[in-house]
């Protein structure tokens, strides 16, 4: 144990996602030996974040603004849609460069152990933004886990109905990879989503 | 295939020790409590991933130690291979092939093959349905390590439509929750739990013969031992069902219709009713009139409760020796599928008949490890390497 406002940050930096006591001990170290300047950078960063950053009231994703940066972009095309779990799942999109549709995120997956419903999901909001009919296809790009995947075929079975194309992202081998080392449920996956090779 | 080396790395009462092993027999002697049984939960740990004793991997670390690293030489069709293994309790465990990390711990599977007889094995008779389904789905893993996700993904699937039905059943009884949630759980716990369902029809129909066959060697002649699946899908999924009225699209559609009929009542319970997590390998025994059968209508009765004793032990190793048969005849691979037997105290829990028929049945497998306390526990017949386990040291005597 360290003495008090040391101890604080050390278990502050150790509540923080992948950081463990062993972690967040040297993050504080650094912090404490670093020039003053770049610390109260840090400082008004966080700061910033906590009282400007908001989620675009339309897609969900972080957001500077009211509507966030891709919701704005009017030279989006607004008839296809890509529904992700989390923002993160937005900028992974964002850097392949293919998708210029728009998104929108859930803020999570199903996961009645987590306690996470439908309707703790941004369900609702995806509903109304069907409303006016400019949106074609959805493509749903949730997680290929457990819980990924439920929460895919919960909506596709709620947005069938309503005539609309829903997709879902492919499953199967990473590119660059070998054969050899993809799992077998990975090479299943691939063997059921195989498509013919245009020549 | 055998092991030709363990190495263990604060590993249970294990500081550190290494034991280099040989093909045939090799008897682990030495008083309760030296660390015999923890050499062989090590190599069995190796082949399935999981402890024979223990259910959580914690145990498995030497108090004050961090992590355990159980490390072994396998020789398989002709090759050696190095399998190392981390154990991280709270945290992914992390392997290595032939000084390679491999992504997964699970991509190990299928490296060594075990077959582990312990005195816990009586319980497969005697005990609740719930071992008697791990015995089959880690058989079906050492045979198909594929199986290994599927299972995972069944629990996984479980977890999540339990903890479903416990919160939302009272707000779908009421007429406010969304029972959508639920289908989705249903279909995805019908596709993985039929495809497990059909893996298990499949092996119990292959496992029959050889049990039956093991049981009258063991027992020596008194009654038929004859194992059975039952699905909770229905009576008429059986182990004689043809393969083309099991096949993973119609048990998972049977699977559906059955969960749509008990919905009601999984509602009221909170708990997943229908699935393979509530089936049961049946085990019975046919007296064949030698016996006064009850009911009368057939000499067909459960092993468990009817079975005496020594039956019930002779079921046990039947077993044991069925899987061993069923793994030795498996060539796919590289063509070595004969699995290490290990024999984990049991000598001293059998009479001398059941003894004698044991050792003969196993002395000629490749490789055979034995740990019992005093050396008279071994059969004559199984005389081979001796290794004294005393106070954490191990020492080859013979």
């Amino acid at each position: 144990m360290y003495e008090g406002v040391v101890q604080d940050l050390i278990d502050e930096l150790g509540r923080l996602p992948g950081v463990g006591p062993k972690s967040a001990q040297r993050i504080a170290f650094h912090l404490l030996q670093s020039d003053p300047v770049d610390v109260r950078r840090l400082v008004s960063a966080l700061t910033e974040v906590t009282e400007k950053v908001r989620f675009c009231s339309v897609c969900g994703n972080v957001s500077a603004d009211d509507l966030c940066r891709i919701c704005r972009d009017e030279r989006r095309d607004v008839s296809v849609l890509c529904v992700v779990e989390e923002p993160k799942d937005v900028v992974a999109i964002e850097k392949t460069r293919e998708f210029r549709g728009r998104y929108h995120v859930l803020g999570g997956a199903i996961s009645p152990i987590e306690g996470v419903g439908p309707d703790d999901l941004r369900i609702k909001e995806l509903l109304t933004r069907l409303a006016d009919g400019a949106i074609g296809e959805i493509i749903l790009a949730t997680d290929p886990n457990l819980e990924g995947e439920a929460t895919a075929t919960y909506l596709a079975r709620l947005l069938k109905p309503l005539g609309l194309r829903v997709t879902r992202l492919a499953s199967g081998l990473p590119v660059g990879g070998d054969l050899e080392y993809a799992d077998e449920l990975t090479l299943g996956r691939a063997f059921e989503g195989r498509r013919l090779l245009d020549v | 295939m055998h092991v030709t080396h363990l190495s263990l790395s604060d590993f249970r009462s294990y500081a550190a020790v290494e034991l280099p092993l040989e093909g045939g027999v090799s008897a682990l002697i030495g008083p309760n409590g030296q660390g015999k049984t923890n050499l062989v939960e090590a190599i069995g740990y190796v082949a399935s991933l999981s402890s024979h004793r223990v259910p959580a991997d914690a145990p498995l670390v030497r108090i004050g130690a961090p992590r355990a690293v159980i490390r072994t030489a396998i020789a398989k069709a002709g090759r050696d291979s190095l399998v190392e293994l981390e154990i991280t309790p709270g945290a992914a465990n992390r392997a290595r092939v032939n000084r390679a990390p491999v992504p997964r711990p699970r991509e190990v599977l299928g490296m060594l093959r075990t077959v582990l007889f312990a005195p816990e094995d009586l319980g497969l008779v005697k005990g609740d349905p719930d071992g008697r389904r791990r015995f089959t789905d880690d058989l079906l893993v050492a045979r198909a390590p594929r199986f290994a996700g599927v299972r995972a993904e069944v629990e996984r699937v479980l977890k999540q439509r339990n903890a479903l039905l416990k919160s939302a059943g009272a707000s779908i009884r009421s007429g406010r929750g969304d029972v959508r949630t639920l289908d989705v759980w249903d279909s995805h716990l019908a596709t993985a739990g039929a495809e497990l369902l059909a893996g298990r029809l499949h092996l119990v129909h292959l496992l029959q013969p050889l049990v039956r066959q093991a049981y009258r060697e063991v027992s020596g002649g008194q009654g038929e031992a004859r194992i059975d699946y039952r699905s909770s899908l229905g009576e008429d999924i059986t182990v004689d069902t043809p393969p083309a009225e099991r096949s993973r699209d119609l048990l998972a559609a049977r699977m559906l219709e059955a969960l749509a009929r008990v919905r009601p009542r999984e509602l009221e319970r909170g708990v997943s009713l229908v699935g393979p997590h509530r089936d049961d390998l049946v085990l019975q025994l046919d007296f064949g009139g030698t016996q006064p059968s009850p009911g009368g209508s057939g000499a067909l009765v459960p092993a468990k409760g009817y079975a005496s004793h020594g039956e019930s032990w002779s079921y046990a190793l039947a077993l044991r020796l069925a899987s061993y048969e069923l793994l030795r005849a498996d060539t796919s691979g590289d063509g070595d599928g004969e699995p290490v037997l290990i024999l984990d105290d049991v000598f001293a829990e059998l009479d001398t008949g059941r003894r004698r028929r044991l050792a003969e049945l196993v002395a000629g497998a490749e490789q055979v490890l034995i740990t019992a306390a005093v050396p008279d526990d071994v059969p004559q017949l199984l005389e081979g390497a001796r290794i004294d386990v005393m106070g954490g040291e191990v020492r080859r005597v013979r």
